[in-house]
């Protein structure tokens, strides 16, 4: 069957050959044939070709292994989800370009969601940018507002990708970490917090940014409004941005609240607010993100956004639209998915915590976010003989993964150089998985001691 | 309040240097204008007609599948089915193995390929030449890579005997293309079929890039995506089967205009692993994952074109099929009002001459806008039909050297090439009145 295109194919290169006399004289005389290969990379991807994920969804793509690992759903998308876009598939012209800056019923969704939650006004065409996932924002976010000469503080441990997007943007990353207040024994997300003197001395002329992520992964912490006002006076006091990751901002737990940054006095205009359709709906394939903030702000984006991917899906766009609508019309309504989906992992939380204490662990109960951290130094597993280059937590895991067919991430890939040793006693778990998982899981916990 | 607001701004320059030029957009104007003003649209380029059934169809299986993982993360450099099909496409038309998993990578459209490509490999002290015309984003991809913009044009050379204009007549001259290679040129861009004039390189001209390419070691960022769409049995040559050209090459495909589906945003790069590791460096650090179901459903569309290569049944024959008579019947109908059309070897777009109806819009000396800018805007508010100046494709320095020449697209229900006839018949019928 490919023998037309064969000959296709063919007819269009022997008849395209450079010349032979021309490709010898060629060698000859320039340098480059017998040069080693001078293409290489630029200079603002040196070294940041590794990546955690690269690496851990290999090892747990075999389907024996219960995959509690990379932050990924196995449980279903709500049904009027999956529906909507089923609807959209038969329309023709949203298989064509949209809006660039994103699909209009969308961010007019957008804004009338976050316009409630937000207490303000909020214009859907210069005040929301539309992404390629959380992700998309916050690259769009650092390679609009960030440069070489600045400095931007993150605080660990921290989602892996902002250190690399900081440093391809040529800026310098300044860590902080939280620091668990009661002498390492941490039984809740609530008990690491950051040092207030410590976080001041952070910033300084040259601090351009501040990136926050709350409810935060991988921790699971809430930051508290008295938290978030000691960072909003530092960045007012040095006239710093704020980036704050918001995605898993509709996964709080009882006796907590979300509150958003930009929702402080003097805030708004200095602070781009990134959300997650993946995260909300449980559709991380759908990649589709957003960035909130003032005009002044988001036409940087924008513009960063038409020099590199200039529009995103109109179909997925079209059923998110959709989705926000039927959930907006009942924010009043305990039933709205933005509060269902937490009650439901509430108590996957809970059922998570129970497994790992009886086999010995020490989970950090996350007040929010689907994640949470546990400390595997109790169980006093001796990894020696495995690669010594390696934090203790990646060996730990990459030994759970062999020989209990579990799978977690290790908590040092969340860090930076001087904090690794720090946090290389805990391991990540994601509890947003089916009830089967969550057995597959329960199975090998409580057999845990036997081997 | 108004003052508290004031102070709580950002007091220092707040956007990043490499943003500086680049955050003029011809689409973001000119989508605008179309959306409020015309009554048809002939202006950006994409499909008014539907994508095909089994690329809708093969959405609307993988929705009802059950298989809700779907909606979940794929694998970030591109979902498996997507690109082992690709891979194996490719093979056949390259003539050569590939690795699915290191020699393609799939994209958010070809847009975010071209964006990979410079950020990985440009930076600057780095040129990057670039035929003009150009599909718009090549300079300011360029510039916030912080490489420096070298431009060499296609130039006409109208046929003696007074016929149409072919893209073909649209030419480089070997001269001064070879002028434009210095020690600095990191790669070279080549768009083919050629966005907005619609050239398809022959064999010659790809032959001339290819040898300044391999004798100044320079890369080449081949634009295919109209690979699919070349018209009187032309063939469209791909630079990276010649001769030394597939170790310094990335070529870039799109599904939006392979399947007519531009709002799936789904394209992908090819080339050798020791190139496209570095786009991957990119890719994970700036977008990292492609929505799954996009990919899933393209995926399958390629299954099929597969099975069909070469088969009357196929898309990549139909669609090129269809497409020339469209480009035809538009022809025929500028000619008869008098606009010029250069008749296009491939791509949905051509490219005419509006000299003859300049006496419409007339020239505004000292204006800061080129003449076809304000020709085409005068045109949607007037006579509700959109399309787009050539200069948009031109660089700063050289806008206004072709200002009576306006680009069309022409891949649109056959209903939409006779509104815009109907246009300008009576626009014709006006003038002579």
């Amino acid at each position: 069957m490919f023998l037309a295109s064969r000959n296709f194919c063919c007819r269009g290169i022997r008849t395209c050959q450079l010349r032979p006399d021309f490709l010898s004289r060629s060698i000859k005389h320039s340098a480059s044939a017998t040069m080693p290969f001078r293409h290489k990379n630029t200079r603002r991807i040196e070294g940041l070709d590794s990546n955690v994920w690269v690496e851990f969804t290999k090892v747990a793509a075999d389907p024996s292994i219960v995959n509690l690992g990379q932050g990924l759903p196995d449980i279903s998308p709500p049904s009027y989800v999956k529906e909507e876009l089923a609807k959209v598939a038969a329309i023709d012209r949203l298989n064509q370009y949209t809006r660039g800056f994103g699909h209009p019923s969308l961010v007019k969704a957008l804004s009338q969601v976050y316009e409630r939650v937000c207490g303000r006004k909020i214009d859907p065409f210069t005040d929301i940018l539309v992404t390629v996932g959380a992700y998309g924002s916050l690259f769009s976010t650092v390679q609009a507002l960030i440069e070489e000469g600045d400095e931007v503080i993150i605080i660990e441990p921290f989602y892996d990708c902002y250190e690399p997007m900081v440093k391809m943007a040529g800026a310098k990353p300044v860590f902080i970490p939280l620091r668990c207040k009661n002498d390492g024994n941490s039984a809740s997300s609530a008990d690491w917090v950051l040092d207030p003197a410590e976080l001041a001395n952070k910033f300084n002329s040259k601090t351009k940014a501040i990136i926050l992520n709350t409810p935060h992964n991988p921790i699971g912490k809430v930051f508290t409004r008295e938290e978030l006002q000691v960072i909003a006076d530092l960045c007012i006091k040095h006239d710093t941005l704020c980036i704050s990751d918001e995605v898993y901002e509709w996964l709080v737990y009882k006796g907590n609240k979300h509150i958003k940054i930009a929702t402080l006095p003097g805030m708004w205009e200095r602070t781009v607010t990134i959300g997650s359709a993946g995260k909300t709906y449980s559709v991380t394939g759908w990649k589709l993100g957003w960035s909130i903030g003032p005009e002044y702000l988001i036409k940087h984006l924008q513009v960063v956004h038409q020099n590199t991917l200039y529009t995103c899906p109109t179909p997925l766009q079209e059923a998110l639209a959709q989705a926000f609508w039927i959930d907006y019309k009942r924010m009043d309504d305990p039933d709205c998915y933005f509060y269902s989906l937490s009650r439901e992992l509430e108590s996957k939380r809970d059922r998570m915590a129970l497994l790992l204490k009886e086999a010995g662990l020490k989970p950090v109960i996350p007040d929010g976010g689907y994640f949470m951290i546990v400390d595997v130094s109790t169980l006093n597993v001796d990894l020696s003989d495995l690669d010594e280059k390696q934090p203790y937590d990646y060996k730990f895991v990459k030994w759970m993964i062999a020989s209990k067919k579990l799978s977690a991430i290790p908590l040092s890939a969340f860090c930076g150089p001087e904090t690794k040793k720090q946090f290389e006693k805990y391991i990540r778990f994601c509890f947003i998985k089916k009830d089967s998982t969550l057995d597959a899981a329960e199975v090998i916990l409580k057999n845990w001691n036997k081997q | 309040i108004l003052s508290l607001s004031l102070q709580a701004k950002m007091s220092r320059p707040v956007q990043a240097r490499r943003l500086e030029g680049i955050d003029k957009n011809i689409w973001v104007e000119f989508v605008k204008l179309a959306a409020t003003y015309s009554k048809v649209n002939l202006g950006q380029g994409f499909p008014d007609f539907p994508a095909p059934d089994f690329l809708t169809e093969a959405l609307t299986r993988a929705l009802s599948g059950g298989n809700h993982m779907l909606h979940q993360y794929t694998r970030a450099f591109g979902h498996p089915p997507l690109v082992k099909v690709l891979a194996q496409f490719f093979e056949k038309l390259l003539g050569r193995d590939l690795d699915p998993m290191t020699n393609v990578m799939v994209t958010v459209g070809a847009y975010q390929a071209l964006f990979c490509c410079f950020q990985a490999l440009v930076e600057e002290g780095d040129e990057v030449i670039i035929i003009e015309p150009f599909f718009d984003c090549y300079e300011p991809m360029v510039k916030m890579a912080g490489g420096t913009p070298v431009f060499v044009p296609l130039r006409p050379n109208p046929p003696k005997d007074g016929k149409l204009m072919s893209s073909a007549d649209w030419q480089l001259d070997p001269a001064e293309l070879a002028s434009k290679f210095s020690e600095r040129t990191k790669a070279i861009v080549l768009n083919s079929p050629n966005n907005p004039l619609g050239k398809v390189f022959s064999c010659r001209e790809l032959g001339l890039i290819a040898e300044l390419c391999v004798k100044h070691d320079v890369l080449c960022i081949s634009d295919e995506v109209y690979e699919w769409l070349v018209y009187d049995g032309k063939q469209h040559i791909r630079i990276a089967s010649l001769q030394g050209m597939w170790d310094r090459t990335v070529i870039v495909g799109s599904a939006g205009k392979t399947f007519s589906a531009t709002g799936w945003k789904v394209g992908w790069v090819v080339g050798p692993d020791r190139l496209l590791q570095h786009l991957r460096t990119v890719h994970q650090n700036s977008v990292y994952h492609c929505a799954t179901i996009a990919q899933e459903a393209v995926a399958q569309g390629f299954q099929r074109e597969l099975t069909l290569y070469g088969k009357p049944e196929s898309y990549f024959v139909q669609l090129p099929k269809e497409l020339q008579q469209k480009r035809d019947w538009l022809i025929q109908s500028l000619n008869a009002v008098g606009m010029k059309p250069i008749i296009p070897e491939g791509t949905y777009f051509l490219v005419a001459d509006i000299s003859q109806f300049k006496s419409d819009v007339p020239d505004v000396p000292n204006s800061d806008e080129p003449y076809d800018y304000r020709f085409t805007k005068w045109m949607v508010k007037n006579k509700g039909l959109a399309a787009i100046p050539l200069s948009a494709f031109y660089s700063e320095a050289h806008k206004n050297n072709y200002t009576n020449f306006i680009r069309f697209c022409f891949a649109k229900e056959d209903a939409t090439l006779k509104a815009a006839n109907d246009i300008l018949q009576k626009w014709k019928q006006e003038k002579t009145s």
